[in-house]
C-alpha cells in the first residue's frame, strides 16, 4: 500500500518526522443568541509528509476546525485549546498580525471550488501572486516568473497565457489547480484542504487527488477535510471521524475502515453504497413489514402493470440548443432508452453529458428536435390535449433541489396534495396524502410545517411523496441524493428501493455517482456528450466495461471503503 | 439591511422575554411616526384646533414658543397647525403617485414577463423610453402639458416613476416562471394558465407591499419637490413642499418656517424607509 | 431583492445576436452597440415628446405659445415654423429634422432662440451636477469604509446619519444648509455667482443624500462580498481584513453601485433644477421653472430634451464602464 511506502520514505529522510501541527483539546464556540459548540476537545497531530483526514457529515464541525487552524474561525467564534502549536509557535495567543505571518507561509488553505473561491474579478495569476506579495517572498520583477512556476508545478497548462484568464473562463478542474497553486506558492509545509474535490466530475476529482498525493509524497503535510470516506480512504494515512463537534474515532486509515470501534463509524461505513451493497439496506431503517393489504393499485389509469412491458421509451431522441455566436450545443444526440414496468434504470454521466436534458424530454417538459418519446404507448408529440394530461400523471419527477421545487408559500400538506387538485373528493385526497406519507415514512405531524423548516432528508421525502401522489408508473429522479449527507442518502436510497418493490413503480435514476447507481439500479445507460456510449445490466457493464469512457469513469471513481477492506 | 437596526442589548435585555427583546426600537418609532402622520392626514382636528389658514398679523414671525410650538410664519399663521394639515396633501400625493406607478408598472411588468416575446420587447423598449428622461423633468414636462394641481402632480409622478416597478416586476415574473416549482406543476398536468395563477403571479407579486412602502418615501420626496416649485397645490393651501417654498424668502427672519416642515417630511420618509426595509428583510428571509 | 439592482442595471441593453469576438474588435463592437442603443432611445424620447404635444388637451398652437397665445403675429410664425398647417407626418419629420440639428425653436416669452438660452444656462447646472456627483462618490466610499470597519460603535452612528440623509429631500437640506452656514455662520456666501464658495452649499445638498444612498449600496455589497469564499482564501494567504475589504470586496460592491450611478445622474439633474431655486442660482433649473410657470413650451421641451440627452449619454458611458470592469460580462458580450 502506498501509505506504508511513504512512511518509510519520510522516516529515511529525516529520521523522526517534524511535527508541524499539534493540537490538544481544541474548543470552538459561537456565542450570540444560539450558543453553538462547534468543536469540542479535538486532538490532532500532523507531521511532515503525512496526510490526515477529517471526515464527517454536515454540521459535524469539520470545516470550522479547518478554518480555526488558520485562525479564521469566523466572527463571534471563541477558540480555546490546551495546546495549539504550529511548528514552534504557540497559536493560542497569536495577534491578528502574527496570524497573517503564518497564513500562506506556514499553512496554506484550499477551499472547495465553488467558482467563488477565487476572486471572479481578478485573473488567476494575480490570485497566485498575492501570497508572494503579502509575504514579500520574491522581488517584484521575478513575480511573474515565480507565479508561472507555481502554476506549472500543479499541472496548470500554459501558465503564461492561461494564467491571465479569469476564473469563469477556466474549467472546475483548472480552477482547483490554481487554488492549490496559490496555497502552495508561499511554500507552506502544511496544506489544509476543505472538500477540495467536491462538485468536480469523477475523472477531474481523481486528477486533483493525484496532485495532492504527489505533493504529500514530496513532503508537504496535508489535512484533508471531506464528507466522503471513499475519497479519504484513497489518500489519507490517518482518519479522524467527527460527529457533532466531537472526534468519535481516530486511527490509521486501515484501522478505521477495517475495524471501526465507534457505532457511528460503523453506520457511516455501512451507509456507503457500492457494488457489494447491492440488495442490502444501507440505513438503519428497518425494511417495511409486508402489509396485510398491499397498497392498492386501483387507479383507473391506463397503466401497464405487467412486469416486463415497456412503460416509457425514447427513440433516437435528439435535442440541441442555440448558443450565442451561431453555435449549437448538442445536448442529446440520438438517444434511445426504454423503461419496463418495475425496472430500475440508471443514467450515468459527467456534467454536460446531457442526462438532465434527457430527463426533461422524458417528462415531456421539453420537446425533442427529432425522435419520439412514448409513455404507456402514447406519443408525447402526437397525443391530444386530454390524453397528454392523462399520460403526464404517469411520469413524475423528483429533483435534486426539493426546496426549489416547492412553492415557497405552501405547507407540506399543500405541497403533497397539489397534484391531487383534479381528484374531486376531499376525502379521497386526504386518503391519498395519508397513503404517500406512510409510503415515504413521514410523520403526519409535519403536514402543517413549511418545507424550508425541514431537514434535507425530510424535504426529499416530501418531494418523493408528492411525486407518488398521482400513483405514477415511472418516477424520474435527477440526482436525488447528491446534495445529501451519506447517512441521509442511505435512507433515501433505501426508500426508493422499497417503493420500487412495494408499488412496482419504475425508476429512472440519474446520477453522476457510479457507486450509488451500482448499488441501486438493475440496468444502466452511460452517457457522454449527449450520446449513449454503453448500456446493459449494471453488474455486467461495471464489471466488464466495453467503452473506453466507461472504463475511464470506473477507474477514476474513488475506491469505496468496502472494496478497500476486501483488498 | 442591518444598517438600520440598533443592536439591542444592555443590562436588562437578558431578563426580558424573547418577544420583547426581539422588538426593534427603530421599527416601533417608525410605525408611530407613520400612525401620527396618517391620523393627521385623516383627522387633523385631533392634533390641533387652530385653522391652518387663519392669519394673525399681530402674531406674525413669532419664534417657537409654548403658544406656537413651531412658531408662526410671515402672515402670522401657526406653522405646526399648517404642518398637521399639510400631511393630507403630502401623504395623498405621495401615495397616489406610488400607486399609479406601481399599478402601471405591474401591468407592464406582467405583460412583459408572461407575454410572448414581441410583447416583452415592446414593453421593454417603451419602459426604456420613459426611463430615458430624468424622473423629475418628465413629471415637470407632463405637468406643463396637462396643468398643475395635486391630481396632475400625482399622475405625472406616477408615470415618471413606473420604469423601476415595471423592470423589477418583469424580472421577478420571468424568474418565477423558470422556478422549479412551476416546472414541477407542469408534471402534475397543470395548464399554462393554472401555473400562472397558482404559482407565478402570487410569488412574483408577493413583494408588492414591500415595494409600495419603499417607493412611498421616494414619491413623497419627489412630490414635495415639485410642490416646492409651485406645480402642486396652490397657495394658500398647506402642503409641506409649498410651505418650504414660501419660507425661502424669509429664511433670515423666520428660520423655523424653513426647518420644521422639512423635519416632518424627513421623518415620514425615514419611517417609510425603515418600515420598507424591515418588510423586505422579512420577505427575503422567507425565500429559500 | 437582489433583482432590484440587477434589473435596473441596463436600461439601454439591446440583446442583439451577440457574436463572440476578442480584443479590440469586441470592445469596439460593445461600445458601438451601446451608443447605438442610446441614440435609439433618444430618438424614441423625442418622438414621445412630439406625440405628447399632439395629444395634450387644447390646440397645439396655443399650447406652444403659452402666455402669448393671443398674439396673431407669433401665431402665424409658430404655425409656419412647426409646420402646423401640414399633415401630421410632415410635422413629425419637420420636428425630427429640427431637434437634432440644434434648432429647438424660439422662446416666445424671452424672445430668444431656445438653443442660445440653454447654451448660456447649461454651464452652471452641469458644473453643479458634476461637482455633486464627485462629492457623492467620495462621501460614499468614505462612509462605506467607515461602516464596514471593525470599529463597531461607528457603524450605528454612520448608518443613522445615512438614514437621515437618504430620507431628507435635497431642497430641504439646501434650505437648512443655507440658513446654517450662510446666514447664521456666514461661512459660504452665495451672493458671488460663479465663485467656488457659491458652489459648496448647493453641491453639498445634492451630494449628501446621494452619497449616503450610494454608501448604503456599497455597504450591502461589501457585506455580501465579505461572506464569499474568496475572502477566506485571500485572508488565508496572509491578507489583512482591510486589504481584503479594499482590494477584493470593494470592487465587487462597486459594480452595482456604478450601475446605479447611471440612474443617479438623472436624479442629480432633476435635483439640481430644484436646488438652484433655493439658492437663486442661474442655470437650467431657473430657466425651466420660469418656463413652466408661463407655459413656454419650446423652452420646456428644449431643456428637457437637452437634459435627457445628457442623462442618456451618462448612462451609456456608465454602462460601458461597468461592462469593462466586470470580466464576466466582457467575455461573452451578452
Amino acid at each position: 500500500m502506498t501509505q506504508t511506502i511513504r512512511e518509510v520514505v519520510v522516516a529515511q529522510d529525516q529520521g523522526r518526522p517534524e511535527v508541524l501541527l499539534s493540537v490538544r483539546g481544541l474548543d470552538v464556540r459561537f456565542g450570540g443568541r444560539r450558543d453553538v459548540h462547534a468543536v469540542r476537545g479535538l486532538d490532532l497531530d500532523i507531521s511532515a509528509g503525512q496526510c490526515v483526514a477529517i471526515v464527517g457529515e454536515s454540521g459535524s464541525g469539520k470545516s470550522v476546525t479547518a478554518r480555526t487552524l488558520v485562525g479564521l474561525a469566523g466572527p463571534g467564534a471563541v477558540v480555546s485549546a490546551k495546546r495549539f502549536q504550529i511548528g514552534d509557535v504557540d497559536a493560542r495567543r497569536l495577534s491578528e498580525r502574527a496570524w497573517r505571518k503564518i497564513r500562506g507561509r506556514s499553512i496554506g488553505l484550499v477551499l472547495q471550488d465553488a467558482q467563488n473561491s477565487l476572486d471572479p474579478l481578478r485573473p488567476v495569476r494575480r490570485e497566485v501572486g498575492e501570497v508572494l506579495i503579502r509575504h514579500q517572498l520574491v522581488p517584484r520583477r521575478q513575480l511573474a516568473r515565480t507565479v508561472d512556476q507555481a502554476l506549472s508545478d500543479v499541472g496548470f497548462p500554459d501558465p503564461q497565457v492561461r494564467g491571465g484568464q479569469y476564473p469563469h473562463q477556466l474549467s472546475g478542474g483548472l480552477r482547483q489547480r490554481a487554488l492549490i497553486a496559490a496555497a502552495l506558492a508561499g511554500g507552506p509545509k502544511l496544506i489544509v484542504a476543505d472538500e477540495p474535490t467536491t462538485a468536480l466530475d469523477v475523472t477531474i476529482q481523481a486528477q486533483i487527488l493525484e496532485l495532492l498525493r504527489s505533493k504529500c509524497e514530496a513532503g508537504t503535510a496535508l489535512l484533508l477535510i471531506s464528507h466522503d470516506l471513499a475519497v479519504v480512504s484513497s489518500i489519507a494515512d490517518r482518519v479522524l471521524v467527527m460527529k457533532d463537534g466531537v472526534v468519535v474515532e481516530s486511527g490509521t486509515t486501515t484501522q478505521v475502515l477495517e475495524d471501526p470501534q465507534h457505532d457511528y463509524t460503523t453506520r457511516l461505513l455501512r451507509a456507503i453504497p457500492s457494488a457489494s451493497t447491492r440488495g442490502h439496506r444501507l440505513s438503519a431503517d428497518a425494511a417495511p413489514e409486508a402489509e396485510a393489504t398491499p397498497v392498492a393499485r386501483d387507479h383507473g389509469l391506463p397503466v401497464a402493470r405487467d412486469r416486463g412491458s415497456v412503460v416509457l421509451c425514447a427513440q433516437a431522441v435528439h435535442k440541441s440548443f442555440e448558443l450565442p455566436g451561431h453555435r449549437r450545443l448538442v445536448a442529446v444526440d440520438g438517444v434511445s432508452v426504454s423503461v419496463k414496468a418495475g425496472q430500475k434504470l440508471g443514467v450515468v454521466g459527467e456534467s454536460g453529458s446531457g442526462k438532465s436534458t434527457l430527463a426533461r424530454i422524458l417528462l415531456g417538459l421539453q420537446a425533442p428536435d427529432t425522435g419520439a418519446v412514448q409513455v404507456l404507448g402514447t406519443d408525447w408529440g402526437t397525443a391530444g390535449r386530454e390524453h397528454r394530461h392523462e399520460i403526464r400523471r404517469a411520469v413524475q419527477f423528483v429533483s435534486q433541489d426539493p426546496l426549489g421545487s416547492f412553492d415557497p408559500r405552501y405547507t407540506v400538506e399543500e405541497v403533497i396534495s397539489e397534484p391531487l387538485r383534479s381528484v374531486s373528493s376531499a376525502q379521497l385526497r386526504a386518503e391519498r396524502v395519508r397513503e404517500v406519507l406512510a409510503l415515504t415514512r413521514l410523520s403526519p405531524d409535519l403536514l402543517a410545517a413549511l418545507p424550508r423548516k425541514l431537514s434535507g432528508g425530510q424535504r426529499q421525502r416530501v418531494s418523493i411523496a408528492r411525486a407518488l401522489a398521482l400513483r405514477p408508473s415511472v418516477l424520474i429522479c435527477d440526482e436525488p441524493v447528491s446534495a445529501l449527507d451519506v447517512s441521509i442518502q442511505a435512507q433515501i436510497l433505501d426508500l426508493l428501493d422499497d417503493l420500487n418493490h412495494r408499488t412496482g413503480t419504475s425508476l429512472v435514476f440519474i446520477s453522476h455517482d457510479l457507486s450509488v447507481v451500482h448499488h441501486l439500479v438493475d440496468d444502466v445507460v452511460v452517457m457522454e456528450a449527449g450520446r449513449v456510449v454503453e448500456s446493459g445490466p449494471v453488474t455486467q457493464v461495471f464489471a466488464d466495461p466495453q467503452h473506453a469512457y466507461t472504463r475511464r469513469l470506473i477507474a477514476a471513481a474513488p475506491k469505496p471503503a468496502h472494496d478497500l477492506r476486501a483488498a | 439591511m442591518t444598517a438600520v437596526s440598533i443592536p439591542s442589548g444592555g443590562l436588562f435585555a437578558a431578563h426580558l422575554p424573547r418577544w420583547i427583546r426581539g422588538i426593534r426600537p427603530t421599527l416601533v418609532l417608525s410605525l408611530l411616526v407613520l400612525a401620527v402622520a396618517a391620523s393627521a392626514a385623516i383627522a387633523p382636528g385631533l392634533w390641533t384646533h387652530t385653522d391652518p389658514l387663519h392669519a394673525d398679523p399681530l402674531a406674525a414671525r413669532q419664534p417657537p414658543s409654548l403658544a406656537h410650538l413651531a412658531g408662526t410664519d410671515i402672515q402670522g399663521r401657526d406653522v405646526l397647525t399648517r404642518i398637521v394639515y399639510g400631511a393630507r396633501f403630502s401623504l395623498l400625493i405621495g401615495l397616489g403617485a406610488t400607486l399609479v406607478a406601481l399599478g402601471l408598472g405591474a401591468i407592464l411588468g406582467i405583460v412583459a414577463g408572461v407575454g410572448p416575446r414581441w410583447a416583452d420587447q415592446l414593453v421593454t423598449r417603451l419602459v426604456d423610453v420613459v426611463a430615458a428622461f430624468p424622473e423629475v423633468l418628465l413629471a415637470l414636462l407632463m405637468i406643463a402639458l396637462s396643468g398643475r394641481g395635486a391630481i396632475n402632480l400625482a399622475l405625472a409622478l406616477g408615470v415618471a416613476g413606473l420604469p423601476k416597478y415595471a423592470r423589477t416586476i418583469r424580472a421577478t415574473v420571468q424568474q418565477t416562471r423558470c422556478a422549479g416549482y412551476v416546472e414541477q406543476a407542469t408534471t402534475f398536468g397543470a395548464s399554462r394558465w393554472q401555473r400562472l395563477v397558482r404559482h407565478v403571479l402570487p410569488n412574483a407579486l408577493g413583494p408588492l407591499p414591500v415595494m409600495v412602502t419603499i417607493g412611498f418615501g421616494g414619491a413623497i420626496i419627489s412630490s414635495s419637490g415639485l410642490s416646492f416649485l409651485g406645480l402642486g397645490p396652490q397657495p394658500p393651501a398647506a402642503e409641506w413642499g409649498l410651505m418650504l417654498a414660501e419660507s425661502r424668502n424669509y429664511l433670515r427672519q423666520t428660520w423655523w418656517t424653513g426647518v420644521f416642515p422639512g423635519v416632518a417630511l424627513t421623518a415620514v420618509v425615514m419611517a417609510a424607509t425603515v418600515l420598507g426595509r424591515h418588510l423586505q428583510e422579512r420577505y427575503e428571509r422567507r425565500l429559500p | 431583492m437582489t433583482t432590484t439592482v440587477e434589473t435596473a442595471v441596463s436600461p439601454l441593453a439591446v440583446p442583439l445576436a451577440g457574436e463572440r469576438r476578442s480584443g479590440h474588435g469586441a470592445l469596439a463592437f460593445l461600445v458601438a452597440r451601446r451608443v447605438l442603443a442610446g441614440v435609439l432611445v433618444l430618438w424614441a424620447a423625442i418622438t414621445a415628446t412630439f406625440l405628447a404635444i399632439q395629444l395634450a388637451p387644447g390646440d397645439t398652437v396655443s399650447l406652444l405659445l403659452g402666455e402669448n397665445r393671443d398674439d396673431p403675429v407669433l401665431r402665424a410664425q409658430t404655425i409656419e415654423r412647426w409646420g402646423l398647417n401640414q399633415p401630421l407626418w410632415v410635422q413629425y419629420l419637420t420636428y425630427l429634422r429640427r431637434i437634432p440639428s440644434g434648432d429647438l425653436g424660439i422662446s416666445y416669452t424671452l424672445r430668444q432662440p431656445v438653443a442660445h438660452l440653454i447654451a448660456i444656462n447649461a454651464g452652471p447646472t452641469f458644473t453643479l451636477a458634476a461637482v455633486a456627483a464627485a462629492g457623492a462618490i467620495v462621501i460614499a466610499i468614505l462612509g462605506a469604509l467607515i461602516v464596514t470597519s471593525p470599529v463597531h460603535w461607528l457603524r450605528p452612528l454612520v448608518s443613522g446619519y445615512e438614514l437621515i440623509m437618504v430620507s431628507a429631500p435635497s431642497f430641504w437640506l439646501a434650505i437648512v444648509l443655507l440658513w446654517l452656514f450662510s446666514f447664521e455662520l456666514g461661512w459660504f456666501s452665495i451672493v458671488k455667482q460663479g465663485s467656488w464658495q457659491a458652489l459648496v452649499l448647493p453641491a453639498a445638498s445634492l451630494a449628501l443624500p446621494i452619497g449616503a444612498y450610494l454608501s448604503q449600496l456599497l455597504v450591502s455589497g461589501i457585506d455580501r462580498a465579505m461572506e464569499q469564499p474568496f475572502i477566506i482564501t485571500t485572508r488565508a494567504r496572509g491578507s489583512s481584513l482591510l486589504a481584503a475589504r479594499i482590494q477584493h470586496a470593494l470592487r465587487h460592491a462597486a459594480l452595482p453601485a456604478l450601475h446605479m450611478l447611471g440612474l443617479i445622474v438623472g436624479s442629480l439633474l432633476g435635483g439640481a433644477v430644484i436646488v438652484e431655486q433655493v439658492f437663486g442660482r442661474v442655470g437650467l433649473g431657473q430657466l425651466l421653472v420660469d418656463a413652466v410657470k408661463v407655459k413656454d413650451m419650446p423652452l420646456i421641451l428644449g431643456v428637457t430634451l437637452v437634459t435627457t440627452a445628457v442623462f442618456v449619454a451618462a448612462s451609456t458611458v456608465v454602462d460601458i464602464l461597468g461592462t469593462l470592469i466586470d470580466p464576466r460580462t466582457k467575455g461573452n458580450l451578452r
